[in-house]
C-alpha cells in the first residue's frame, strides 16, 4: 500500500504541475530569480574570499639578518617560527639567493649591476619572510622577533631588522578591510536569503491558495492529510528542480562572458594547479554549485508547500 | 443509522444555526430536508460529515459519536458517506475518470479495482463516453452525474446530496433525482436537501422541514410546505 500510495502521490504531483501550467510557469520563474540570487551570492562569496586571500597573501613580515649571521642561526630561527600555530609559512632567502634575485630584478639596469660588481663581497643579507594565518597575528610574531633581537639570546643577535612597524599601518588597514567586508558580506547574504525565502514561500502559498477548494473536496472524499499534501510537496520540489536547473544554465554563459569583468584581474582563484577564471571555477565545482542551487530550490519548494497546505487541512 | 441528540449550533457571532434538534434516520431511508436559505440545512449536513462541531448535543453515526473521534476515524466515516453538492466540487484538473479514481485512491483501493469500477460507475450515470473529458468540457447536468458517480463508487452506506439540483434545468433535475432514487432502491440511504417543490412533491418520501434552526415538521410521506 505504501508503494502504491507513493506512486500515486508522485504521479498526481506531476499531473498537477503539468495541468496547472500557467501557475507552474509563474512559480518557476519567481523561484528561478530566487535561486539565481542564491547562486550569485555563492559566486560573490567565492570572489570575495579569493580577493581577500590574494590581498592577505601580499602581506608578510620580513626579518633581515646581519650579513655575518650564519646559516644555522637563520635556520634555527626559521624552525622556531614554524613551530608557532599562527604561522602559516616561513620562506628562507639565503644571501646568495637574495643576490640572484637582485641581479634578476635589475638585469636591465647595467649601472646598478656594475656597482654591485665593484663590491668585493655580497652586500645583501639573508631574509626570512614570515606569513601568518590571520593578518591580526602579525603583531605578536613581530613582538616575539623584536624581543629576541633586544635580548640578543638564542640567535637573536643575528637579527638586523624586523620591518613590521613600517608595514603596521598597511597591515592594520587591511585587517580592518577584511573584517568589515566579511561582516557586510554576511549581512548582505543573510538579507538576500531571507527575502528570497519570503518571496518563494508566498508564491507557493498563492499557488496553493488557488487550490484550496480542491483541498476541501479531497478532504470530503476521505483522503488522508498525507495523501492530500503529498502531491503539493511534489509540485514544490518540481518548481525547485526546474528553477534550479534553469539558473544553473544561466550561470554558464554569465560566468564565461562576465566573469573577467567582475574584477580587474581575470585570474585570481587558485587551486592546487594554479590560477583559475570564474568560468573554470564554475566548471570545476559544478557538482557543488549544482547541489547548492538545486538543493536549496528543492528544500525551499518542499517546505513552502508543506507549510502552505497545512492551513487548509484542518478537519 | 444517523441519530441527532438535542444538537444545537451557535456560531461565534451568537447567531443560532440549530436549536435542540433531535431526529434519527434509518438505513435505506430517503429523507429530504427542506427549509429556507439560512434555516440550518447546511449546518446539519456539515455536522453529519464532522466538518463542524455542535455547540451542544451529540451526533451519532451508527453507535459512535462522530465528534468524539480521532482524525483517522473521521476519514473512515467520510469514506462511508458519499457527498454531492450544488456546485459539483469536481477537481478541475482531473478528467471524469480521474475524479472518480481519486475517491477510490483516497480510500486505498487497488489499481485493478479502479480500472474495473470507474467505467462501470460511469456507465451507471450514462457518461461512459465522457470518461476522458475535463469538468470544464461538460454541462452542468453531466458534471453532477460525475459527482454522483464519484459519491457512489466506494459503495457508501449513505449519500448526502446538498441541493444537488440547484444549478440544473428541469430535465437534468429530473434525471439526477431519478439516479438518486435508483441508488436508494439499491439499498443506500439518501439524504437530500432541496428548495425544489416539484422534486419533493413527486418523491413521496419522508420530508423534514427546518425553520430558524428547528425541525418544525417531519412527515413520512411529506410535501413541500413552507
Amino acid at each position: 500500500m505504501f508503494w502504491t500510495n507513493t506512486k500515486r502521490v508522485i504521479r498526481s504531483g506531476f499531473i498537477n504541475f503539468w495541468r496547472n501550467g500557467f501557475v507552474s510557469l509563474a512559480s518557476v520563474m519567481v523561484m528561478t530569480v530566487t535561486l539565481f540570487v542564491v547562486g550569485s551570492l555563492f559566486f560573490n562569496n567565492v570572489l570575495l574570499d579569493a580577493s581577500l586571500s590574494e590581498l592577505r597573501d601580499k602581506v608578510d613580515v620580513n626579518v633581515y639578518f646581519n650579513t655575518d649571521a650564519s646559516e644555522e642561526e637563520v635556520l634555527s630561527l626559521k624552525d622556531q617560527l614554524e613551530s608557532f600555530p599562527e604561522v602559516s609559512n616561513v620562506e628562507y632567502i639565503s644571501r646568495e639567493q637574495a643576490l640572484e634575485n637582485f641581479k634578476e630584478r635589475h638585469k636591465d639596469d647595467i649601472l646598478t649591476l656594475q656597482a654591485l660588481e665593484e663590491l668585493s663581497e655580497n652586500p645583501l643579507s639573508a631574509v626570512l619572510n614570515v606569513k601568518t594565518k590571520e593578518p591580526s597575528q602579525y603583531e605578536s610574531i613581530a613582538n616575539f622577533l623584536s624581543d629576541k633581537k633586544a635580548s640578543g639570546e638564542d640567535g637573536g643577535a643575528a637579527i638586523d631588522e624586523v620591518n613590521y612597524l613600517q608595514n603596521k599601518t598597511a597591515i592594520d588597514r587591511l585587517t580592518n578591510i577584511i573584517e568589515s567586508s566579511k561582516v557586510s558580506n554576511f549581512a548582505k547574504t543573510a538579507i538576500l536569503v531571507i527575502i528570497s525565502i519570503v518571496v518563494v514561500f508566498n508564491t507557493v502559498r498563492l499557488s496553493i491558495y488557488i487550490s484550496r477548494e480542491e483541498i476541501s473536496v479531497m478532504r470530503l472524499v476521505g483522503a488522508s492529510n498525507r495523501y492530500i499534501r503529498g502531491p503539493f510537496v511534489i509540485v514544490g520540489v518540481l518548481y525547485g528542480v526546474i528553477a534550479g536547473i534553469i539558473s544553473i544554465i544561466i550561470f554558464y554563459p554569465l560566468t564565461y562572458w562576465f566573469g573577467p569583468l567582475f574584477y580587474p584581474l581575470p585570474l585570481f582563484l587558485t587551486d592546487s594547479v594554479g590560477k583559475l577564471t570564474l568560468f573554470e571555477y564554475y566548471i570545476n565545482n559544478f557538482g557543488e554549485i549544482f547541489l547548492i542551487v538545486v538543493g536549496s530550490g528543492v528544500v525551499l519548494g518542499a517546505i513552502s508547500s508543506w507549510l502552505a497546505v497545512r492551513r487548509y487541512l484542518k478537519i | 443509522m444517523i441519530y441527532f441528540d438535542n444538537v444545537s449550533k451557535i456560531y461565534d457571532d451568537n447567531s443560532i444555526a440549530l436549536q435542540d434538534v433531535s431526529f434519527s434516520i434509518e438505513p435505506n431511508e430517503f429523507v429530504s430536508i427542506v427549509g429556507h436559505s439560512g434555516a440550518g440545512k447546511t449546518t446539519l449536513i456539515k455536522m453529519m460529515l464532522a466538518e463542524q462541531r455542535p455547540t451542544a448535543g451529540q451526533v451519532f453515526f451508527e453507535s459512535v459519536d462522530v465528534h468524539n473521534l480521532r482524525r483517522q476515524e473521521i476519514l473512515d466515516i467520510r469514506r462511508r458517506i458519499g457527498t454531492i453538492f450544488q456546485d459539483f466540487r469536481l477537481l478541475p484538473h482531473l478528467t471524469a475518470f480521474e475524479n472518480i479514481a481519486f475517491a477510490m485512491e483516497a480510500a486505498g483501493r487497488s489499481d485493478e479495482d479502479i480500472e474495473a469500477d470507474v467505467p462501470h460507475v460511469l456507465d451507471l450515470v450514462d457518461l461512459g463516453d465522457k470518461m476522458w473529458n475535463f469538468p470544464h468540457e461538460l454541462s452542468g447536468g453531466e458534471k453532477q452525474r460525475i459527482a454522483i458517480a464519484r459519491a457512489i463508487v466506494n459503495q457508501p452506506d449513505i449519500i448526502i446530496a446538498d441541493e444537488p439540483t440547484g444549478n440544473l434545468d428541469p430535465i437534468n433535475t429530473y434525471e439526477i433525482i431519478q439516479i438518486l432514487k435508483k441508488i436508494n432502491d439499491l439499498g443506500t440511504t439518501v439524504i437530500l436537501t432541496t428548495h425544489n417543490k416539484g422534486v419533493i412533491d413527486s418523491l413521496k418520501r419522508r420530508v423534514m422541514t427546518i425553520e430558524k434552526g428547528k425541525i418544525i415538521r417531519d412527515d413520512k410521506e411529506g410535501k413541500y410546505m413552507l
